[in-house]
């Protein structure tokens, strides 16, 4: 069948295996590898894409739970909008969340995703206790920061290269309320954006919606966007399931003019330079998860998109060279998001590290891929790197001159029968075993 | 809080509905065939808030073992409110055209282990005068198709028994659900590549399932616009639905 990660681009024939248990991941190992593991479908690009892929969906049980610490035992299929669903009535909430709750756990860990907490909480792995991995040999092993480190480690932001994840432990965090009390911050500029996020550090969360078609002087104009969890009223999922974009929209209809009228009318939206409101988490967590396949707005051909991370050093001035070329492009991007990360952690592959990151979408069309070469130099240039569970293009050399540590990867990939056994295009295409 | 015993409980559908109703914190009984997919699901469903789960590992094509199956399955819940049978494999209905043992497996696992289940569960229901027994039937089931009728023949089968047990039931005030579900996103029919927009998750059976038994329904078409297109297939005169590629 053909298959597709969220931007619709590329796509790919692939046979998919839906094993019902443990034992039958180690039987489709056996006879069909390599492949690569493929939860939800929510990286962007080739990441879970494969000519054989070992689908998750019936990995979905709950393992084990402890109310009185949060520990929750899972396996890898168990979806973050599961665990919500289950545990936030219940005063629970997850450590860290990217920008979309229907992504697994085995595909959070895969990619290390980071939330609007990465300042504080660092990425979903720092919340892994341990996890139990289908090695290449078929043998089962547990990972944990003390057990096998460095199998856990490369494991953690991996892209399931080094086997398969049948089940994790979280720590789940106490929440006392499912309601978030929201902070936007209005910032006409870029340097206003970053001095925002500065001066709100001890913020809980903190995420900036950035107009990538602003030019001069309004270069870089935010709204940053603070949260924290309210510590009354209820504690509630909602219910009503996501409005779908029932087909392909036209291509045509994202461009450069609606998009600018778009981002124009957002950012002026918001009048004082300082607002507050009570808002339930959904909303402010997973804007997007109200919209049922929203990849469906970019059209038939798909889209892109581009995260990159900007060490702190490279500063206000790389952020500026990298906005500039996009403005300068016209090639505009819908949805822009600006975060500040706190430190790098010892994983392999995890993206995030101390500095900027921006992540844009694109159409996925000739120009653009010319484009994002030109802003793949600058961020080498500024000793940045791309997030790969976004990635569908980046090129083998800009992988390995961003990721020093891959070839150290490689190693224990081979230590722990990896190779020949898990692969995506992706990592054919990065250059990896 | 009801005592709910679920037949076939390692299914799709099945799994999907035990879910819901272990949210709402009833106890449960899973009857299965797989013991490591059963033990996964007990862990599971404990977690999501079942009030209790227990389980046991039985081939449901084993017909002399469906009473004690059953009474172990009554003795440990200490009664019966609910009993859900979901059971069932699609076949394949190429070789059953070629050969009848073939047929007969299926006739015996999608509808005869049905039929002796449910006379068991009859005579424990009619006795006890309260409680709903509701069955996982299929549109395929409504009307004969050259691509299926094997697996239909079962269905319908299980169709017609459940409408003349339900006939029987009424004065006891026992309910009798008819299930027909459509196209359903299971591993059942993950064989089948291009899946439109007729299908169905099986969380959205669930829902129709727990809320059929919820108001005490006959039948339940699911999702609800199958009984529309069923309608207008059982409506296409016969001189004319044989000529069709169905």
């Amino acid at each position: 069948m053909e298959l597709h990660g969220w931007g619709r681009y590329p796509r790919q024939q692939a046979t998919l295996a839906l094993p019902l248990s443990n034992t039958q991941c180690a039987t489709t190992l056996a006879a069909s590898a390599p492949l690569i593991a493929h939860g939800l479908g929510r990286s962007y690009g080739d990441s879970a894409l494969a000519a054989t892929v070992l689908g998750t969906p019936y990995l979905d049980h709950f393992v084990a739970f402890d109310d009185s610490t949060g520990a929750l035992t899972c396996q890898a299929g168990v979806s973050l909008d599961a665990i919500l669903r289950t545990f936030v009535p219940r005063g629970w909430f997850l450590p860290v969340t990217p920008g979309t709750r229907f992504v697994t756990v085995g595909g959070a860990i895969a990619s290390d995703v980071h939330g609007k907490n990465h300042h504080a909480a660092g990425t979903f792995g720092a919340h892994v206790q341990h996890l139990e991995l289908l090695l290449g040999n078929g043998a089962v092993v547990r990972a944990s920061p003390t057990e096998h480190a460095d199998l856990f480690a490369a494991t953690c932001g991996g892209m399931g290269l080094t086997g398969i994840i049948l089940q994790a432990s979280l720590a789940l965090k106490r929440i006392a309320s499912s309601d978030i009390l929201q902070t936007t911050v209005k910032a006409p500029n870029l340097q206003a954006a970053l001095d925002a996020f500065a001066e709100h550090a001890d913020s809980t969360y903190s995420v900036a919606w950035i107009d990538c078609l602003a030019k001069g002087a309004s270069l870089g104009r935010s709204l940053l966007m603070l949260g924290e969890h309210a510590t009354d009223g209820p504690l509630q999922v909602q219910t009503r399931p996501p409005t779908p974009v029932p087909f392909d929209l036209p291509a045509v209809l994202l461009n450069h003019a609606s998009v600018q009228a778009f981002n124009a009318l957002y950012y002026g939206r918001i009048r004082p330079p300082v607002s507050q409101q009570r808002l339930p988490f959904e909303p402010f967590f997973y804007p997007l998860d109200a919209v049922g396949q929203w990849n469906r707005l970019y059209g038939k051909p798909g889209f892109v998109q581009y995260q990159f991370v900007l060490p702190q050093a490279a500063g206000v001035a790389g952020l500026r060279e990298v906005l500039a070329a996009i403005a300068a492009s016209g090639r505009g991007s819908f949805l822009a998001v600006l975060k500040v990360f706190g430190p790098a952690n010892a994983n392999f592959l995890s993206f995030p590290q101390a500095g900027f990151t921006l992540a844009l979408d694109f159409k996925a069309e000739p120009a653009v891929f010319t484009l994002l070469d030109e802003l793949d130099a600058i961020v080498l240039h500024h000793g940045g790197r791309l997030y790969m569970a976004k990635d569908a293009r980046m090129s083998a050399a800009t992988f390995k001159a961003s990721y020093p540590t891959w070839q150290a990867f490689e190693d224990v990939r081979a230590r722990w029968h990896a190779h020949g056994k898990f692969a995506s295009s992706q990592s054919i295409r990065l250059g990896l075993q | 809080m009801k005592k709910i015993l679920i037949i076939g409980a390692t299914s799709a559908i099945a799994e999907a509905t035990a879910r819901l109703w272990a949210a709402q914190g009833h106890q449960l009984y899973l009857l299965g065939r797989n013991a490591e997919h059963l033990q996964n699901m007990a862990a599971d469903l404990k977690i999501r808030g079942a009030e209790s789960v227990s389980y046991a590992a039985s081939d449901l094509n084993d017909f002399a073992k469906h009473a004690a199956a059953l009474d172990a399955a009554t003795q440990a819940l200490g009664g019966l409110d609910i009993v859900l049978i979901a059971h069932g494999t699609l076949g394949d209905q190429k070789a059953s055209e070629q050969d009848f043992s073939v047929t007969l497996q299926e006739l015996n696992t999608n509808a005869i282990s049905v039929i002796s289940l449910l006379t068991h569960l009859a005579n424990h229901f009619e006795a006890h005068k309260h409680g709903s027994i509701a069955v996982i039937s299929s549109v395929a089931g409504d009307r004969g198709r050259q691509s299926n009728y094997v697996y239909g023949t079962a269905k319908g089968a299980v169709t017609l028994f459940t409408q003349g047990l339900r006939n029987r039931l009424h004065k006891s005030g026992v309910q009798v659900l008819t299930i027909k579900p459509g196209f359903v996103d299971t591993p059942m029919t993950a064989g089948i590549d291009k899946k439109g927009l007729l299908w169905a998750s099986p969380e959205a059976i669930a829902r129709s399932i727990v809320s059929g038994i919820e108001k005490r329904r006959d039948v339940v078409y699911a999702p609800w616009f199958w009984i529309g297109i069923m309608a207008v297939i059982r409506g296409i005169p016969e001189r004319v639905f044989k000529k069709l590629r169905l």
